[in-house]
C-alpha cells in the first residue's frame, strides 16, 4: 500500500462525467479497486489526506452519499466536516456564492457539494481555490454514483464494453441516469432508456440513446437492469397516474426481470421504493447488486478523493 | 348468442356496407353471432330461421361514441338497461358510456362494474369510457394503463374540458405509450363564463348570455398544438362551428393523429329552435346558427368530421323545468339518432353510405372495434330499416327513462325495423 497519490487524474475537480475520457474513467475505477481491498482490511486507515480538510456541503438531505463521502475522507486521514444547509435558509444564486466565499476563507482542501439546482456545483467551483466534487446537482450529474455503478458492474461482469444496460424509470428527473448514460457509453456499453414517455426527457433520442416505453422490449437481452427511484411527488397523477399503475407496467418484479438475460444483474442507486419501482423479491434476490453498490460507493469516493489530492493547492 | 342457436338468414334486403360504400340487393347469413355469408346469392342452410326484410336497408348497427347514462348514481334518469332498450329501438348496437357518473368511472373496479352490469342488464353492447383525470377534476391523470386493461375503450373527462395545458400534455404523452385514445370536450369554461346559448343576435334578443365560438376554437387550437408536440391519439368529442372544422381540416392535412365528432343536434337543429326558452334545446356545445349547421354538414360530407354522436344526456323535470339559464344542458338522443341523421339524406346533403359511415364504420375504426362493416366474420350487430318510413315523434313512446328530446312532435322519416346484437334480435318493430 502506497501513501503517495499517483498522478492518475488530470482534473482539479470532479464536476461530472461529461468531459472525462475512457482513460480517466478506467484510471479511477482501477484506483477504486484498490480501495475496496483497503476497506476490507481490519486497518482501514490511510494517510493520503492527513492534515487535509474536507467539507461536505449538502444543500439537499442525503444519508447514503454524505456518509459515504464522510467515511471515505476519514479512511484517507482527512478531517471531515459536515455542513447540512437547510434549503429554506439558502436563497440561491448570490447566497450560494457568498457561502462559497465564506467556506473558501476557512481554507478547506476538498469540498463535496450537493445542490438541488443543476449547475450550482459548477458555479461554486469557480469561486473557491480548492478541489470540488459534485455529489449531485439537480437533475444534471451525480458522477460518483455512476462511477460506483460502473465499478460494481465491472467487478461482476469482468468489463463494461459490449454490455447492454437498461436504465429504467424516472430518467427525466435523474442525475444518476444522466451520469450513468455518459459513463457507460464512454466505456462502450449499449445504453437503453426505458420509461413511460412522461419520464423521458424530450429530445433524448437526439443524444443517441435507444428509448423504450415498453419494459418487455426494453429489457429484452439486457445484461444489467438499472432501476431509478421515483420521487413521491411525481407518483400521483402528475407524471404517472399512481404507484399501483407504475409498478404494474414499470416496476421490476421477477416476471419482468425474466425478460432480460438469464444472468442479468439488478442495480438501484437507493433509497428504494419497494413495491413502486422494484419488488422486494428482486431487490433482495440473487440477481441483485444493490448491497454491493453501497460498498463500492465508499471505495469509489476514496479513489476520487485520492485522485484529486494530487492536484491540491499548496503542494 | 351461443353457437347452438340456429343460423339466421336476413333475406331480400338492400345491403349497405358503409366501410366500402358498396350497395346491393341480397341477404346476410348469421351464425354463431357473426356474419357467416352475405351477398345476392346467399342461401339458407337447413334448419335456418329466415326473415324477409322486404327490400329494406340492412346495415351495420350504429356505434354511438357519446352517451351519458345515469347508472351508477342517477338511475332515476337512465339505467344501463333503459339506455340499452332506447339504443336498440334507435338502431344503436354499441354505446360508449361516459364516465360522468356518481361515483366517477376513474377506477378499474368501476370499469369492471359497468361492464358486468351492462352484460347482465343491457340488450346492446355498452363499452365504458374512463375518466382521463381522477374525479374528472382535470388535475391528476387517471390510471390509463390499468383502466385500459380493465376494458375502458377511451379516456375522456366527459362533459368537462381540461383547462390545464400541462395536464393535457402529460396525458397525451402518457396515453401514447398505451395507444389509448383521448377524447376531449372542447369548450373553455372561462370563455363560456355565464353563457348558456350561442353568442350572437338571437342571444341578444333573448337577453341570455352567450357562448362564443372561441370557447371551442381556442381550446381546439391548443389541443392541436399539444397533439403535434406529443403524438398522442386525440378525438375532439364534438365540434359545432365552421372555424372548428377548419382547424380539424388543417390538422388532418398536417398528418396529426386527430379525429372529431359532431352531435346530431348540431347537424339537425340550430339556435332558432330554442324559440321561447325551450330548455330541451339547451346543449353543450350550444346550438349554433344556420351557417354553422351547414358548415357541419359540409365537414361531415368531406370527411373532416369523422363521427356523429347522439350526445344522449337524460335529464328530468327537476333539471329541465327551470328558467333557461338555470336548466341543465343535454338532450336524449339514442332513439332518434338515425331518424334525425336521415334528414340529411332526405335533403340530398349526403349519401346513405357516407351517413352510415359516420354512424358505424368510423367510430368502430377509431375505437378499434371489429363492428361497423358488412363483412364475413364481422360481429352480427346489424340493423334493418326503412329510410323513408314517416312518423311523428311522441316522447311518451321513448324507451329512455328521461323524455328530454328536442324532437318532440317532430316529423321524422326513417325508422328501424330490426336491431340485432351478436346475431340476436334485440328490437323488432313488427312485434311492437
Amino acid at each position: 500500500m502506497s501513501d503517495t497519490p499517483r498522478p492518475v487524474f488530470p482534473h482539479r475537480h470532479l464536476l461530472g462525467i461529461e468531459g472525462l475520457s475512457a482513460l480517466d474513467l478506467t484510471a479511477l475505477l482501477d484506483l477504486a479497486d484498490e480501495q475496496v481491498e483497503v476497506s476490507r482490511q481490519v486497518e482501514k486507515k490511510k494517510s493520503t489526506l492527513r492534515g487535509r480538510t474536507q467539507i461536505n456541503l449538502f444543500f439537499e438531505p442525503s444519508t447514503r452519499t454524505q456518509s459515504s463521502f464522510e467515511i471515505a475522507g476519514k479512511r484517507l486521514g482527512a478531517d471531515v466536516m459536515n455542513m447540512s444547509v437547510a434549503s429554506s435558509s439558502v436563497k440561491k444564486g448570490e447566497t450560494l456564492v457568498d457561502t462559497a466565499a465564506t467556506l473558501n476563507a476557512m481554507r478547506p482542501d476538498l469540498i463535496i457539494v450537493r445542490h438541488h439546482a443543476a449547475g450550482a456545483v459548477h458555479l461554486l467551483a469557480q469561486k473557491v481555490d480548492c478541489s470540488v466534487v459534485n455529489a449531485g446537482d439537480g437533475a444534471h450529474e451525480h458522477p460518483t454514483q455512476a462511477l460506483l455503478d460502473a465499478l460494481t458492474i465491472r467487478r461482476n461482469k469482468g468489463g463494461i464494453e459490449g454490455l447492454t444496460v437498461a436504465i429504467c424509470g424516472d430518467i427525466v428527473h435523474s442525475r444518476v441516469a444522466r451520469s450513468n448514460m455518459l459513463l457507460l457509453a464512454t466505456l462502450g456499453a449499449r445504453v437503453r432508456l426505458v420509461a413511460p414517455s412522461t419520464l423521458l426527457p424530450p429530445g433524448i433520442e437526439g443524444l443517441g440513446f435507444e428509448t423504450f416505453t415498453d419494459m418487455r422490449r426494453g429489457l429484452d437481452g439486457a445484461d444489467i437492469v438499472m432501476m431509478l427511484r421515483l420521487q413521491r411527488e411525481r407518483m400521483n397523477g402528475s407524471f404517472v397516474p399512481s404507484t399501483k399503475e407504475y409498478f404494474r407496467f414499470y416496476g421490476l418484479d421477477q416476471e419482468k426481470l425474466s425478460w432480460a438475460k438469464p444472468d442479468a444483474l439488478v442495480m438501484h442507486p437507493g433509497p428504494m421504493n419497494r413495491g413502486v419501482e422494484i419488488s422486494s423479491e428482486v431487490a433482495d434476490g440473487a440477481q441483485s447488486l444493490i448491497r454491493e453498490q453501497v460498498e463500492m460507493g465508499v471505495a469509489v469516493r476514496m479513489a476520487v478523493l485520492e485522485a484529486l489530492a494530487s492536484h491540491l493547492p499548496n503542494r | 348468442m351461443t353457437s347452438s342457436h340456429p343460423p339466421l338468414l336476413l333475406k331480400n334486403a338492400w345491403l349497405v356496407d358503409p366501410a366500402t360504400g358498396h350497395e346491393e340487393r341480397g341477404g346476410v347469413l348469421i351464425e354463431g353471432g357473426l356474419i357467416k355469408a352475405l351477398g345476392p346469392a346467399v342461401a339458407a342452410p337447413e334448419g335456418a330461421e329466415v326473415i324477409d326484410c322486404g327490400g329494406q336497408v340492412l346495415a351495420p348497427g350504429l356505434i354511438d361514441m357519446r352517451a351519458f347514462i345515469g347508472e351508477p348514481g342517477a338511475a332515476h334518469r337512465e339505467t344501463l338497461k333503459s339506455a340499452g332498450e332506447a339504443a336498440a329501438a334507435g338502431g344503436v348496437t354499441t354505446i360508449v358510456s361516459m364516465p360522468d357518473t356518481n361515483p366517477v368511472i376513474d377506477d378499474p373496479a368501476m370499469v369492471d362494474f359497468v361492464q358486468r352490469r351492462a352484460r347482465d342488464t343491457s340488450i346492446v353492447n355498452i363499452r365504458p369510457a374512463a375518466a382521463l383525470t381522477k374525479g374528472l377534476l382535470g388535475q391528476e391523470m387517471a390510471e390509463i394503463g390499468l383502466l385500459r386493461e380493465a376494458g375502458a375503450i377511451m379516456f375522456t373527462d366527459g362533459a368537462r374540458s381540461i383547462t390545464n395545458a400541462q395536464v393535457m400534455r402529460r396525458a397525451l404523452t402518457y396515453a401514447r405509450d398505451f395507444d389509448a385514445l383521448i377524447v376531449h370536450h372542447v369548450e373553455d369554461p372561462d370563455l363560456v363564463g355565464q353563457g348558456v346559448m350561442n353568442e350572437g343576435e338571437f342571444a341578444a334578443r333573448l337577453g341570455l348570455p352567450g357562448i362564443p365560438r372561441e370557447a371551442e376554437t381556442v381550446m381546439l387550437e391548443r389541443d392541436m398544438r399539444l397533439v403535434r408536440l406529443t403524438g398522442g391519439r386525440y378525438h375532439a368529442a364534438m365540434i359545432s362551428c365552421a372555424d372548428s372544422a377548419d382547424i380539424i381540416r388543417t390538422a388532418k392535412a398536417a398528418g396529426l393523429p386527430v379525429t372529431c365528432g359532431v352531435s346530431i343536434n348540431n347537424l339537425a337543429l340550430n339556435e332558432n329552435d330554442i324559440g321561447d326558452y325551450r330548455t330541451f334545446f339547451k346543449l353543450s356545445p350550444p346550438l349554433r346558427d344556420e351557417d354553422d349547421r351547414q358548415a357541419m354538414i359540409a365537414a361531415l360530407a368531406d370527411g373532416t368530421i369523422d363521427v356523429i354522436v347522439s350526445d344522449h344526456n337524460p335529464q328530468d323535470v327537476e333539471t329541465k323545468r327551470l328558467p333557461f339559464a338555470e336548466a341543465e344542458d343535454g338532450a336524449v338522443g339514442l332513439e332518434t339518432l338515425l331518424s334525425a341523421a336521415l334528414r340529411l339524406l332526405h335533403a340530398d346533403l349526403i349519401s346513405l353510405p357516407q351517413l352510415l359511415r359516420a354512424l358505424s364504420t368510423r367510430p368502430a375504426e377509431i375505437l378499434g372495434l371489429p363492428a361497423g362493416r358488412l363483412e364475413c366474420g364481422a360481429p352480427a350487430d346489424l340493423i334493418v330499416f326503412d329510410p323513408d318510413a314517416p312518423y311523428v315523434l311522441d316522447k311518451r313512446q321513448l324507451r329512455s327513462l328521461s323524455k328530454n328530446t328536442p324532437f318532440e312532435e317532430a316529423r321524422l322519416e326513417g325508422q328501424v325495423t330490426l336491431t340485432l346484437v351478436a346475431g340476436r334480435i334485440v328490437f323488432d318493430r313488427r312485434s311492437t
